[in-house]
This record gives C-alpha cells, structure tokens and sequence, in this order.
C-alpha cells in the first residue's frame, strides 16, 4: 500500500471574512475527503491511538468502517465510549492524545482522526434530524431516581449512561440554559450552539429530565434532593469561579474575566447586542492575560467584536502555552499580537474609572516549577506600557464553593476541588462527582469520560443498596 | 415559566410583581434576591426579594423602573409569566437580638429593608426605620413599615412629604440625641449608603449595607459583581450582598456601575 504522508486539509473560513464573523472556522470533511483521510490509516496492530483517548475509542475500527462508507457502524463504534463526538471532534486537543501517538507521526502527518469523527458525527446528526424519530432504546425502566448537578459534558454523559440503563435522571442546571462551559464559554465560531442543542435534545428523548435557573446549594442543596427522593447524586458542577492577579487597578471598569466576557458574549449572546439586551463592551485596543484555550477564545472573540489590535499577554514562551495548537495557529493567523514571556503588574485608568492602560514586565524562564514547566521570573527595570481599552483575564478557573460550602461531610481540597476516586465516589454515601469541579479546569473529554465512570460506579451502588 | 400572580403600580416609576415560585419561596430569607430574566433575548437582572409568603409559595419584588429590562417588566400584567427567575441568591441578612436597630431605606432599597426590618422586629429588637424618597410620587409601603418598626421616619428631598431633605439628616439627628443603635443597616442607592456609611464611621456604630453592583451569573462564575471592602475583592453575588459599610469602595462601586451608561442609552432608545 502507498503511505500518504500528508493529511487531507480541512477547509476553513478566510481569515479575512472569518474575524467579521461568528460562524465556525473549521469546515468540516466532506464525504471524499473524509474517506481519502481515513485510507491514510495503516491499521496498525498495535493501536497506540486508542490508548492515546482519554475514552479508550476503538479509533482504528471506526476509521475502518469509515472508509468502507459504512458511516452508521462507524458512529456507533464511537458511541460505545463518546456520547458527544459533535463536540470532542472539534474541541478535544487531538495532538496532544490519539494523535500524538499516531505511527504515521513517525512518517508524516499523523491521522486526523478529530476530524474524522467531527466528519461522522456531523453525519450522524444530519441524518437524525432527516429521520426525525428518535431511536428510542427501550430499556426496562429502573424506578429509581438520580440526580445530576451541572449540564456540562460531565453531567450530560453521566445522565445520558444512567437513561440508558433505565434511571429516572434529573439534570439540575444553575443558568438558565444547558450545556455548561460548551454554551457559555466556548464560542460559536469554534463550537456552533445549535451543535450542543441538538446533542441535549437527544438527551431530552431518552427520557432525561432538565431543571434550569437550580442552583443546588441555594434554593435545593444535596441534603434536599435526597429528601425528594434522588437515591444518588452526581455532581458535575464544573470549575467557574475565575480567578484574578490580584494586581493594583484589576477592578477599573473594563477589566473582565475570560468568563464574564465569554459569557456576556456566548450564552447572553451580547455581539447580537442591542436584540439582545446584555451589553459587552467593544475595546479597539483588547489586551488578553493568559495562553490557554480561554485566552485563545477571548482574543479571537475581541477581534470579531471589532477590535483593531488585540495583545495576548503571557508570562511563558509559545512551548509552555496550554492552548490547542490548532487554536494558536488560527489566532495567529488572525492576526493576534502574542506579547510572549511578559506579565501584567498593574492597570491604569481615567476619570471614569476605566481601563486606559496595562503596565507589563519581561519576563524569563528559570528551573522547571511544579508544573514540569519552567517558571517565569521577571526582568527588573524591563516595564513598559501599553494603551489599552478592555483587558480580559485568562488566568484559570476553580471550583465554585456552592455546594462544599452547604453540603456537610463533603470533603474539598485546598482550592476547592471535591475529593472523590477514579470512579467518582466523594467522602459521602451515594454523592458522586466528576469533570473539571474534581480535576480543576481540564478537558471536555475528560469531564466526559468522568460521567461516564460515575454512571458506572452509581449503577453498582444502587444496585447494591436495594 | 413563573406565573405573575398580582402586578400593580405602587407610586411613581415603581412596581409590584407577585410570582409564583414555591420551591423559592421555600427557601428565601430577608436580605436574598432573585435573578430575573424577562423573555429569550433578555438580560439577567438581580431584584431583592421583598416579601415571600411560604404558605402561598410566592415572592415579591418591587422594581424601579430605569431601564430596558425594568420599563419591559414594568408592561407584565397579572397572568403573564416570567421566563427565568433563579433564587434566592445571595447571604441572608443577618438577623439577631441586637437591641436597638436603624434601618435606613432609600428609594427602592426600601422594599429590600421591609422583610428585614419584619424579621429583626420578631426576632425582639426596638427597631426605628428612617426611609427617604425624591418626592411624594416615589413614596411606597409606608403603612407596612409601620407595622413592623417601633418607630418610622419619612423624608423627601424635596419636602413634599414627610421632612425635607436626606435620610442622613435624621440618622444624624437621632445620634446626636444619643440614640445609639446596636447596629445600622443601609440600603438604597450606593451614594446613600456612603454617606451612611462616612457617618457612623465616627461613631462606630455597625453599619451593614447591601451592595447593588452589576450582575451577569450571580453564581460566583463570572466577577462582573465584584467589589472592594476592605482593600480585599468580593464577588457581592457569592460573598454579599451584605458588606461591612465601614470597609466598602464606595468610589468603586459607583464607578463600576456606569460601565456600560453608553451602551444602555442606546438600547433604550432603540
Ligand atoms: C473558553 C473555554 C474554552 C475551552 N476550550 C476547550 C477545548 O478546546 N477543548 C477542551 O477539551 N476543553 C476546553 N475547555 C475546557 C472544557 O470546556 C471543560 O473542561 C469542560 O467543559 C468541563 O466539563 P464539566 O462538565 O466538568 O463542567 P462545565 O462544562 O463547567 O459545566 C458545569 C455546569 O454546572 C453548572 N453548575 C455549577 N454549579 C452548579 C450548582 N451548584 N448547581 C447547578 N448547576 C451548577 C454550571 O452552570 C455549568 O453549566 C474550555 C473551557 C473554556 C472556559
Ligand atoms: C443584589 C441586588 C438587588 C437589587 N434589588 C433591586 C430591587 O429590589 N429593586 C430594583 O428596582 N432594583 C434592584 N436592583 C437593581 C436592578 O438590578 C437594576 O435596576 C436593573 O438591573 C436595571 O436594569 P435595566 O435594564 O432596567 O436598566 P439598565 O439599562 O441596565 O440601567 C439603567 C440605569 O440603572 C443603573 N443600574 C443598572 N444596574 C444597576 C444595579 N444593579 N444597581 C443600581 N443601578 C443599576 C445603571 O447604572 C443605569 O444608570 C438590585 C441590584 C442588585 C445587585
């Protein structure tokens, strides 16, 4: 057989017209491209992608049936370890797992299996809306009620594993929409809603249950769902809670968290602004902190809200940077400023109280932190200033303190983290836990893989109790 | 949905709504609010529940109309309902044998001191209430602040009822007549309660007020709220409302909520 060292592109979206727009970048494998890709595959025996998934997917007999056309068996091989393949094709950092491991790496381009599976779960999505019936699986119903906190990628697989074996499951939902980070954090033009919508739909048809604007902790705690009658509960809450420098002038009006603007832009839909009645302020000169996938999101959304330069301030070099490769490759390509090995000390405002300026530090990087990453120090006397009209903090996320603070004997660490095992178990009887409120901020498809653990280990508890 | 069970106009500008809402209704304390959301493309607005009535399972809120989100609530009728209310959020109000209390309510704020006021009265304490409005039109709830003080104070700014002038000038009054409470509690709009606050501070007097700042999440996921007290941020959806006057950056807050006075003219006027 002939190697294919070069992989098929994806098409995308012109940079030009793309920063005017909201709509995805990424166009997706047609039919042709995608089968000519998946032909790339050697079948090789020993199959490192699969260990490469978080999820275990069986990548090669996906990849097989694939390019045999047969995209139904396809679909479902993926399904038997990814309930949402819509989202994990496009956002899971592919390069850093199965893809990283390809043998075709040592050859050439390793396999594009994200977009593989973006390919066929696109199918698969198409195809059941033309159907319009739901394949509904009968499964004998189990009369035993489970309670899911939090409707991001950890709860929703949690609950969709316990429908299908037969629990009565209630999704407990704090905003007023579902879908958690997928809808409020990452945007529409990496992550079209209407994606993440249809996926809840599917849900919805196997007979979950969905309660919004329930904040337990508030109105419901733990306690109380146990009152009414919950025999198990998963708590998949996620890691909201942003967290700042705590540098002089980081409160001048202005100044955001990556969340609060993701959000006013994503879940309030505030670039619709004013149909939609939630305001975000439209910077010219944007400076984001941070180089994660968060900060790649905030300078990239800034852009199409028409900001004329937009800074990516990060204390690290571009090796240390935790973002996708692919997103700082398109953020580049969009033309964001990367002002690399340099650190915010403080903000400057006017009159009013907003932000005019950001002073920054050089930084280098010294020995290896805790990390494994080397540690940046800052330069004495290297400060500069630069103008600035919004700044957006991307610095990380921990864990909303809601329920360890009203749920008694639930056992946290230091920065909030719920303690629980590899099956999700915490420190209480029947309260399990799962996704980035146990990891800190991760991945989608780890906090998947998370609710899809804890179904298991909740099945073997109320199986146990009777 | 929740059902607007009664809707009226209490005085000028400001509004009664009755929700139906047991599961809240439930839970809420004086000093807890809700957040509202009117219709799909609507914003998340945060409004003190001023009254609940568990038996029933309704909340009450009293609103002030000053923008697009208040003036679209303001044109709900009895029998519509609401498309989101998420509650109650916030720390309750801290109710206890003090002794004696002030309360001091400015304008809205003083639908937010009414259950507090009832609380801290059933809890024993000799409770005086001094409540302040622009003008006769805004005045509202006189006569159930009555049945729940010791003792009732009204001024309008411009004197045409009650005493002329600031809710200050009696607070300063009553101290220097000696009437020196256990602790004070302040809401209304953020100047008031500086002033309250720049007051008191002499006196030592405990000086509790309930922050308003800008809200989009209201559950400790965003920081839009986020204010000063003590040269320390606090998020005031998850840490407050209730705040230590005596620590808090006024300037701040009142800076922080003309952030978006642009963009709010224009959407008023679309
Ligand atoms: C901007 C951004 C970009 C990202 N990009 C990527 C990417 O490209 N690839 C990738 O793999 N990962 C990415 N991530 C990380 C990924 O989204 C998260 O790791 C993942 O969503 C975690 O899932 P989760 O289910 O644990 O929590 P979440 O998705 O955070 O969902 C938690 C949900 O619980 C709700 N909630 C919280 N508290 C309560 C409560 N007390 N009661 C009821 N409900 C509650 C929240 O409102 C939320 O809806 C990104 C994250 C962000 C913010
Ligand atoms: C915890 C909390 C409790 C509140 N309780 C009440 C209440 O019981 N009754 C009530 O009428 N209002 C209350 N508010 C204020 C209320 O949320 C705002 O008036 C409302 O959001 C305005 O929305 P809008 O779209 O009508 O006006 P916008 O167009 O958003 O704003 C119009 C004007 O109102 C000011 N404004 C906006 N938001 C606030 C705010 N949060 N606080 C003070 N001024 C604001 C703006 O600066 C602007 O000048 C409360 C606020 C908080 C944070």
């Amino acid at each position: 057989m002939e190697i294919k060292k070069k992989a098929v592109p994806m098409r995308q979206q012109p940079v030009v017209e793309r920063i005017k727009n909201f709509n995805e970048v990424p166009l997706g494998y047609n039919e042709q491209e995608a089968i000519e890709e998946a032909s790339r595959c050697l079948q090789c025996a020993k199959k490192p992608c699969v260990e490469g998934c978080p999820v275990h997917i069986d990548i090669p007999s996906f990849i097989k049936a694939l390019r045999q056309k047969e995209f139904q068996k396809a679909i479902d091989i993926i399904h038997e370890n990814d309930s949402l393949p819509c989202m994990t094709g496009r956002v899971c950092p592919q390069e850093e797992q199965c893809q990283a491991v390809c043998v075709m790496k040592k050859m050439g381009d390793p396999i594009s299996i994200g977009r593989l599976e973006r390919f066929l779960a696109d199918w698969d999505l198409a195809n059941r809306k033309k159907q319009k019936t739901a394949v509904l699986i009968s499964v004998p119903k189990k009369n035993k009620k489970v309670a899911v906190v939090g409707s991001g990628p950890a709860g929703l697989t949690c609950a969709a594993e316990l429908a299908k074996m037969g629990y009565e499951v209630t999704v407990f939902e704090g905003y007023h929409k579902l879908g958690g980070v997928l809808v409020y954090g990452i945007p529409e033009f990496r992550l079209p809603k209407a994606i993440v919508q249809a996926e809840i739909e599917k849900l919805a048809e196997l007979g979950v249950n969905f309660v919004t604007n329930a904040l337990i902790g508030r109105a419901l705690t733990i306690e109380d769902l146990f009152k009414e009658g919950f025999q198990a509960i998963f708590i998949g809450a996620g890691a909201g809670l942003p967290n700042f420098m705590g540098i002089p002038g980081e409160n001048l009006g202005g100044i955001y968290s990556a969340n609060e603007f993701l959000t006013r832009v994503n879940l309030m839909q505030a670039y619709k602004f004013p149909e939609y009645d939630t305001p975000v302020k439209r910077g010219k000169f944007v400076a984001v902190i941070g180089g994660g996938n968060v900060a790649m999101d905030s300078a990239r959304t800034a852009l199409r809200l028409g900001a004329e330069h937009v800074y990516l301030i990060y204390r690290r070099s571009e090796t240390e940077m935790p973002a996708r490769q692919e997103e700082i490759e398109r953020a580049k390509e969009e033309g964001i400023d990367f002002c690399l090995l340099t650190n915010p000390i403080r903000y400057l405002g006017n009159d009013s109280g907003m932000v005019r300026q950001v002073e920054c530090i050089k930084m280098k990087l010294g020995e290896p932190d805790a990390s494994g990453r080397r540690s940046p120090i800052p330069i004495a006397g290297s400060e500069f200033l630069l103008d600035v009209d919004e700044v957006i903090v991307a610095i990380g996320n921990t864990p909303n303190p809601i329920i360890s603070r009203t749920t008694p004997g639930l056992k946290v660490k230091k920065k909030g983290e719920i303690e629980a095992d590899e099956n999700g178990q915490t420190s209480l009887a029947g309260v399990f836990a799962g996704g980035d409120v146990v990891t800190g901020a991760a991945t989608v498809i780890t906090a998947m893989g998370a609710g899809r653990k804890a179904a298991k280990a909740i099945d073997l508890y109320l199986n146990s109790k009777k | 949905m929740f059902k607007i069970i009664d809707k009226y106009k209490l005085a000028s500008k400001t509004h009664y709504v009755l929700i139906e809402a047991p599961i809240i209704s439930a839970k809420a304390q004086p000093g807890q609010f809700v957040i509202v959301r009117i219709h799909q493309q609507g914003e998340r607005i945060p409004l003190t529940i001023a009254d609940f009535e568990r038996n029933q399972g309704t909340i009450a809120l009293v609103f002030q109309e000053v923008g697009k989100t208040t003036q679209l609530l303001a044109s709900l009728r009895k029998g519509d309902y609401l498309l989101d209310v998420l509650g109650p959020q916030g720390n309750p109000t801290e109710i206890a044998l003090y002794g004696k209390v002030i309360l001091v309510g400015g304008g809205i704020g003083v639908a937010a001191v009414f259950p507090i006021a009832r609380a801290l009265k059933e809890k024993g304490n000799v409770v005086t209430a001094i409540i302040g409005y622009r003008s006769k039109e805004y005045v509202f709830w006189e006569e159930k602040m009555r049945l729940v003080t010791d003792q009732l104070f009204i001024t309008t700014n411009d004197g045409s009822y009650g005493q002329k002038g600031f809710v200050t000038d009696i607070l300063k009054t009553l101290i220097a007549e000696d009437y020196k409470p256990s602790v004070i509690f302040a809401i209304g709009p953020a100047v008031m309660m500086k002033a309250v606050a720049e007051l008191t501070r002499p006196y030592n007097i405990k000086t509790i007020v309930s922050l308003n700042s800008l809200m989009v999440c209201a559950m400790g996921m965003c920081g839009a709220c986020r204010v000063e007290v003590g040269g320390k941020t606090y998020f005031t959806c998850m840490d407050g409302p209730d705040f230590d006057g005596h620590q808090v950056n006024f300037d701040l807050l009142i800076k922080r909520l003309d952030t978006y006075r642009e963009e709010e003219c224009y959407c008023c006027k679309k």
